[in-house]
């Protein structure tokens, strides 16, 4: 409404204008969508480092960012293709894929459909398992690019469809930790940085969001990822393949799910296909408490690291205080909500 | 053919045809943009307006007849060959990311990269150059300060990302500038400022269309005005030899006017009205 009277177009005298503290505040979130994020993990980590020592210890915080790495690697891809306005539901399922088939291929059971091929080398195997995921991920975007079908729906059948053919193909059996090469186990090899304690998983990831935060801001594909997410119609109109774009967005989660996958059998020291069903939803909460906006063309991968470690830490924190899981599981779902109200109030700025 | 001198149209079309399923909406229209002119194109709607410029735009492609740029045959099958022609439109969407800052859009779709190993390798963009050009395309047709440019686009007024779409048409080198209704959404003093740089385009040697429901501003800019009706030029005609009634005669098909009477050839200006 108070456009300036456009003598010139000059926005200086705009800037000029006394605001409130409030819409201070509203403008330097708008520009820094995951500053939030970390107001939140700074003052997560203040209450609960007060109510109970041992939750700054360093052991405690090496635990918890140990436990964020598969979430964290995952919410990376997640962030990608929510960026474009999309959603992926399948994210766990095929990181699940993936990893089942890197673990079948390098060990030899007799209750794989895969025993024609098992006991590769377990570098190979990885990189297979990787490839799976990519593929999984290019199903994906062919389905929602060619067709024109709603991510939402592509991923739910996805989702459904990697889970099957992960208990078809490797049965239901978990690969035990000591029946692996050590290879498979890399990523959960752990050494002392200072008084902590990180796992190579750990450093991968911080790799990987360093790696696409850059290549978000500084190339023309991760301008174009958010120009699609943006405004599709307006993308195409400039010029970009936003079809183009669109496929490489859900190719590239899809390696992103193969190396989690590796990161994954670290963590857990087993390859198991029961890891944890509520994977995509947990991705999904990271990057929404991590600023990035669902409606797309706004945030930041880094948010999603933020947002993943608030929610281990007020895990970590509320257990520490000896708050029941029900009630742990409650203030997450609070905290998800309270994130994509405060993404819409930010979303108001000067409308 | 090739050379193109100035009563050879820079942009021609000929029995344009354009079906939507069952609705036609080019019915063997033709076209004619003469170089350094204001066209406007009025129509009532339904008449083909927006479908006529979306061909020469590149985001439609015509079932039948054929298209000249510059005397070159071209058939577009996306906004980015237009553009290679020299072709250059400002949607009225516009067709900018709002939360991409305005150097971001400006150079949407034909990002600088860096030069050497790290643009060629890591294609790492040159954030600095385009910053530094797009302040310099924005100063250069006196829309804005050098300062504001990395501000987010929704952050700007109507007219203001009117003014960066524009400046994205006219910054690349390009020769026939096409805005769909570039008012409709503005109020007075904008639109001023924006009719302003119509006439400032014309005056660099560009060549403008302009697709309007204003029917005082058409005549205000214009040189030529063709009018669509039907899926087909109606005529053309100028402001000075027919008046707003008679525009509006025609649109609505209750006058004809023979080819005699028509501007069916570059007119001499300018506009004396500016």
């Amino acid at each position: 409404m108070s456009a300036p009277a456009t003598s010139d177009y000059n926005l200086d005298e705009e800037f000029a204008v006394k605001r409130t503290l409030i819409q201070r505040l509203q403008i330097t979130l708008h520009r820094f969508p995951w500053l939030s994020s970390l107001l939140v993990l700074i003052f997560v980590i203040i209450v609960f480092g007060l109510i109970n020592e041992r939750f700054l210890l360093p052991s405690t915080v090496s635990l918890m960012i140990q436990q964020t790495v598969i979430v964290g690697t995952l919410a990376i891809a997640q962030t990608l293709i929510i960026l474009t306005a999309g959603i992926d539901l399948s994210i766990g399922s095929i990181m699940i894929f993936g990893q089942m088939l890197m673990a079948n291929f390098a060990v030899y059971t007799t209750a794989s459909n895969v025993l024609p091929i098992a006991g590769q080398n377990p570098w190979v195997a990885i990189l297979l398992g990787i490839l799976a995921a990519t593929a999984a991920g290019a199903v994906n975007g062919f389905l929602i690019v060619r067709f024109n079908l709603p991510p939402f729906i592509v991923t739910l059948g996805t989702w459904s469809v990697f889970m099957g053919l992960t208990l078809i193909l490797f049965k239901a059996r978990t690969i035990q930790g000591p029946e692996m090469p050590e290879q498979m186990k890399l990523m959960g090899t752990s050494f002392p940085v200072g008084p902590f304690n990180l796992t190579l998983g750990v450093v991968v990831m911080f790799a990987m969001y360093l790696l696409f935060a850059w290549v978000l801001k500084n190339t023309a594909w991760g301008t174009h990822v958010y120009a699609v997410g943006d405004d599709p119609v307006a993308a195409q109109l400039t010029g970009i393949n936003t079809k183009r774009v669109l496929f490489s967005v859900y190719l590239v989660a899809g390696v992103i799910m193969g190396i989690a996958a590796w990161i994954t059998i670290g963590r857990v020291g087993s390859a198991s296909p029961n890891v944890d069903p509520m994977l995509n939803l947990q991705t999904i909460t990271a990057v929404v408490i991590g600023g990035t906006s669902l409606f797309g063309g706004r945030g930041a991968v880094i948010g999603s690291l933020l947002g993943a470690l608030i929610v281990n830490a007020v895990e970590m924190g509320l257990s520490l205080a000896g708050v029941d899981q029900a009630y742990r599981i409650t203030a997450i779902g609070i905290l998800v909500i309270l994130a994509v109200g405060i993404d819409q109030w930010i979303r108001k700025v000067k409308a | 053919m090739s050379t193109t001198t100035s009563t050879e149209p820079i942009v021609k079309g000929r029995n344009l045809v354009k079906r939507f399923g069952s609705v036609t909406g080019l019915n063997h229209a033709n076209f004619d943009l003469f170089p350094g002119e204001v066209l406007a194109v009025i129509g009532d709607n339904g008449a083909g307006k927006s479908t006529l410029i979306k061909c020469f735009a590149g985001a439609h492609t015509p079932d039948e007849g054929e298209m000249w740029v510059r005397g070159e045959q071209v058939s577009f099958r996306s906004t980015h060959e237009a553009r290679e022609h020299g072709v250059e439109t400002v949607f009225q969407t516009l067709a900018v990311a709002p939360a991409l800052d305005i150097s971001a859009n400006l150079y949407l779709g034909r990002e600088l990269r860096k030069p050497g190993f790290l643009g060629k390798v890591f294609r790492q963009l040159d954030k600095k150059r385009m910053k530094r050009e797009a302040g310099e395309h924005l100063q250069d047709l006196g829309i804005m300060t050098v300062q504001n440019i990395s501000q987010a686009v929704e952050t700007l007024s109507g007219g203001q990302r009117q003014a960066v779409s524009v400046a994205r048409a006219a910054a690349f080198g390009s020769q026939v500038i096409i805005l769909d209704e570039p008012t409709a959404a503005l109020g007075v003093r904008e639109s001023a400022k924006v009719l302003n740089l119509i006439q400032d385009l014309r005056d660099r040697g560009l060549s403008v269309i302009l697709i309007s429901h204003n029917m005082p501003q058409v005549f205000e800019v214009a040189d030529r005005v063709h009018v669509q009706r039907l899926g087909q030029r109606a005529a053309v005609i100028t402001p000075k030899t027919h008046s707003m009634n008679d525009a509006v005669a025609i649109m609505t098909g209750a006058l004809e006017v023979p080819e005699s009477e028509q501007t069916l050839a570059a007119e001499n200006r300018h506009n004396p009205s500016k």
